[in-house]
């Protein structure tokens, strides 16, 4: 096969076109069953859980991009993560980075040790923590990289040798970068984790969730358990993460240099406390971030002075949605506080340095310059009696 | 006021208030239940006017600069509606070089209704003037031509309309408001199949019309209801989806379309380019007309298909496909000749369809000397 450049393989994936009529977009197989014409050997599907042929496009798809042998598409990230973790078994042990995304934190404590499976919070940017946390039964590190919402740095390839070392697989969730700026398998992961819902789907329209896999022994395992639970991805999401997919690099594009000029204005301005970037000359995982992927994101968090201040830009910002998720076609932003990490739960997340007064941006695809005519104005009506307080 | 970019990443967001969905929500619903006599949400039936369709109608009309739109269910539907303002005896002056399907439906037109229509080359103002006479109702342009790529100048046109008080009607289907706005250069009307750029996914079928002045929007709006062959939500939404990366969508496509008509113009056994600048659309004619069909086989990229305006790259060979329903001399004699292939440039990267081209190229020439 011709070996094509990123943006060309999200519009011409496995699929090409319809062999029966030649058709350019990928049918969309409602079918939950199909014919089988052998007693003794059924087809390439059987029912539509164990496989699909419309699932199968956006599997192969995210499997090509990502550098894997095989993909895996589910439900929501959650049912991605959730799957994947269930590889471990009772007396199993996970090293997890420390700033994890609420949902993962949640499952990771309050589900996996129910099925006696423990795990140990690190800060994942510092190398002889994640050495020191390693036990005799630790089967997983799990990174997440940049981290949410303070978009910590984790130097994929250290990691992964430390786990080789030890014996243990390293999971990746790839969701904030997407494999067209980072791809964990090529840095020495043996799982990358997306939440689909955000920039591979990118319209805030459609839940899914995909994992990818380095070797086909780890592929066998995780699909057994993709068929066995079946938190799959129905046809319908399918197809749509699949359009979403075809405007990935474009999107992306607008949104990372959408984000670069919002993190340099807020910088520079007075009422910003602090800024999260790794975009940012500043920012301490720069040169990292930069050695294993090709740009910073388009995911950033800021700091005002304090809640008040907090309360009284929200209510004057008009452009970007004030939402839960990231990644779509509309700037989003959030209270991580209040939403993607109250799961967490007030003490570990001011522990972890989520304080009540950081928002998160996720740059859409609207003009810059109104986002940060619009951040401006909202910015210009926080009153300087809140910020001094 | 936002630039375009802005209205369309944001088309349906706070549509919605009840849950606060940012995506707007489908509407399957066909009947709409009224609190009493006389009292209407407003809406009432599907046919007449649907929440998911309307954002999509607000929408164009938005970025046209016009007052309303109206979705329809192909981009022939569209022209079919503003057709509709028409009557026997009228006439009406066309774009000479004009899309099969237009064309089509205009000679059905003239032979069944006797609506006349007379065929100039719009970019040349004095034709279009001379044209004129007492019936003369409205001039319908399309600009840049399909497949000539020829420009017309729509302010121009505009003057001579207003001066003798005619519609004058754009299809921008190849433009789109984020490459040109006929409305604001004097133009009444706009159409668009919203299956090519608009919705850019090669998987929706759809029309748009955008109108301006009140009476006009009135008119448009009964035909609309009346005939019927308005969108479904579905393919509403779908349209909406599409148009919120329309702006990323066409600079990607403009900048592919420029390295591609560079590279066809030094090509070897490529005789014309024609790309008016902008846009992702060009067309170009091949030495020998034994070529076009080895050519359309070797491509591995680049699928050979009718159609424009999608992220995939698409080859047509207007002769057979598109321009099929013009008589082949008068065709031929337009300059749509058996040596002439479309190209809508997709959203690929530049250098696999250039490197896609240089092999097909290479096979012909070798199938050639063979």
């Amino acid at each position: 096969m011709t070996k094509y450049e990123q943006d060309t393989l999200l519009i011409h994936n496995g699929f090409k076109y319809d062999a029966g009529t030649g058709a350019v977009s990928v049918p969309i197989y409602n079918s939950s069953t199909f014919h089988q014409v052998d007693v003794d050997s059924f087809g390439k599907y059987d029912y539509s859980r164990s496989g699909n042929p419309t699932r199968d496009v956006l599997e192969e798809t995210i499997a090509l991009l990502e550098g894997g042998v095989k993909g895996f598409a589910f439900a929501s990230g959650m049912a991605a993560i959730s799957t994947a973790f269930l590889l471990l078994s009772q007396g199993d042990h996970v090293v997890i980075t420390e700033d994890v995304y609420g949902g993962t934190f949640r499952v990771v404590t309050e589900v996996l040790t129910r099925y006696g499976i423990s795990h140990t919070f690190v800060d994942m940017t510092d190398i002889a923590q994640v050495e020191a946390a390693i036990q005799p039964n630790t089967k997983v590190i799990y990174m997440e990289t940049p981290s949410n919402p303070l978009l910590k740095i984790t130097d994929i390839r250290a990691i992964c040798e430390i786990a080789k070392r030890a014996g243990a697989l390293t999971f990746v969730d790839n969701t904030f970068l997407t494999p067209l700026s980072q791809k964990p398998l090529e840095l020495g992961a043996d799982v990358v984790l997306h939440s689909a819902t955000k920039f591979l789907a990118g319209h805030s329209d459609v839940m899914a969730g995909l994992a990818v896999v380095k070797d086909e022994e780890l592929a066998k395992r995780l699909y057994f358990l993709q068929n066995a639970f079946g938190a799959i991805l129905s046809p319908q999401d399918s197809w749509l993460v699949l359009r979403g997919l075809k405007t990935l690099h474009v999107r992306l594009q607008h949104s990372v240099a959408a984000a670069e000029k919002i993190a340099e204005y807020l910088q520079t301005h007075p009422k910003v406390k602090r800024v999260y970037y790794p975009g940012l000359a500043d920012h301490p995982g720069r040169d990292i971030q930069f050695a294993q992927a090709t740009d910073g994101g388009a995911v950033l968090s800021f700091e005002l002075e304090n809640e008040e201040a907090l309360r009284q830009f929200l209510a004057h910002v008009k452009l970007p949605v004030f939402a839960v998720s990231l990644g779509a076609v509309e700037s989003i932003l959030s209270y991580p506080a209040k939403m993607s990490h109250a799961a967490m739960g007030q003490e570990e997340r001011e522990k972890r340095g989520i304080s009540a007064s950081l928002l998160r941006l996720s740059a859409g695809l609207e003009n810059p310059n109104d986002l940060i005519r619009d951040i401006d104005q909202a910015l210009a009506a926080v009153e300087t009696s809140a910020v001094s307080l | 006021m936002y630039s375009q970019e802005t209205k369309l990443a944001q088309i349906g967001n706070r549509s919605e208030t009840a849950t606060g969905a940012v995506n707007p929500p489908i509407y399957f619903s066909t009947a709409y239940r009224h609190e009493g006599i006389g009292q209407s949400t407003g809406f009432d039936y599907i046919r007449t006017g649907n929440p998911t369709r309307k954002i999509l109608e607000r929408a164009i009309a938005d970025l046209e600069g016009g007052d309303q739109g109206f979705a329809c269910s192909s981009g022939m539907a569209a022209i079919l509606v503003v057709l509709s303002l028409f009557k026997t005896g009228d006439e009406m002056i066309v774009s000479k070089d004009l899309y099969g399907g237009t064309y089509r439906l205009f000679t059905e037109h003239e032979n069944k209704w006797g609506v006349h229509f007379k065929y100039v080359d719009t970019h040349n103002l004095a034709e279009v003037e001379a044209a004129i006479s007492e019936n003369t109702k409205a001039v319908f342009v399309e600009t840049p031509t399909n497949p000539l790529m020829e420009v017309t100048d729509i302010a121009a046109v505009a003057e001579i309309t207003k001066k003798h008080d005619l519609l004058l009607i754009v299809d921008n289907t190849f433009y789109t408001p984020v490459l040109q706005q006929p409305i604001l250069l004097g133009a009444d009307i706009v159409i668009h199949s919203a299956t090519k750029y608009l919705s850019g996914h090669n998987d929706v079928l759809s029309g748009l019309v955008v109108a301006k002045g009140e009476e006009l929007c009135q008119q448009i709006g009964y035909y609309h209801n009346a005939s019927g062959a308005v969108l479904s939500p579905f393919d509403s939404w779908l349209v909406i989806r599409g148009m919120k990366t329309l702006a990323l969508r066409m600079k990607q496509h403009e900048a592919n379309a420029k390295a591609i008509a560079e590279f066809l113009e030094g090509a070897d056994g490529i005789t014309d380019v024609l790309y008016p600048g902008h846009g992702g659309m060009l067309s170009f004619r091949v030495a020998d007309e034994s070529w076009v069909n080895p050519l359309l086989q070797s491509l591995k990229l680049i699928s050979f298909a009718e159609s424009l305006g999608g992220v995939e790259s698409l080859m047509t060979y207007p002769a057979t496909q598109t321009h099929a329903e013009i008589p082949e001399e008068i065709r031929s004699a337009r300059g749509v000749c058996n040596r002439l292939l479309r190209f809508s440039v997709g959203i690929e990267s530049a250098e696999d369809l250039i490197q896609d081209l240089t092999q097909a190229l290479v096979a012909v020439r070798e199938g050639v000397k063979a």
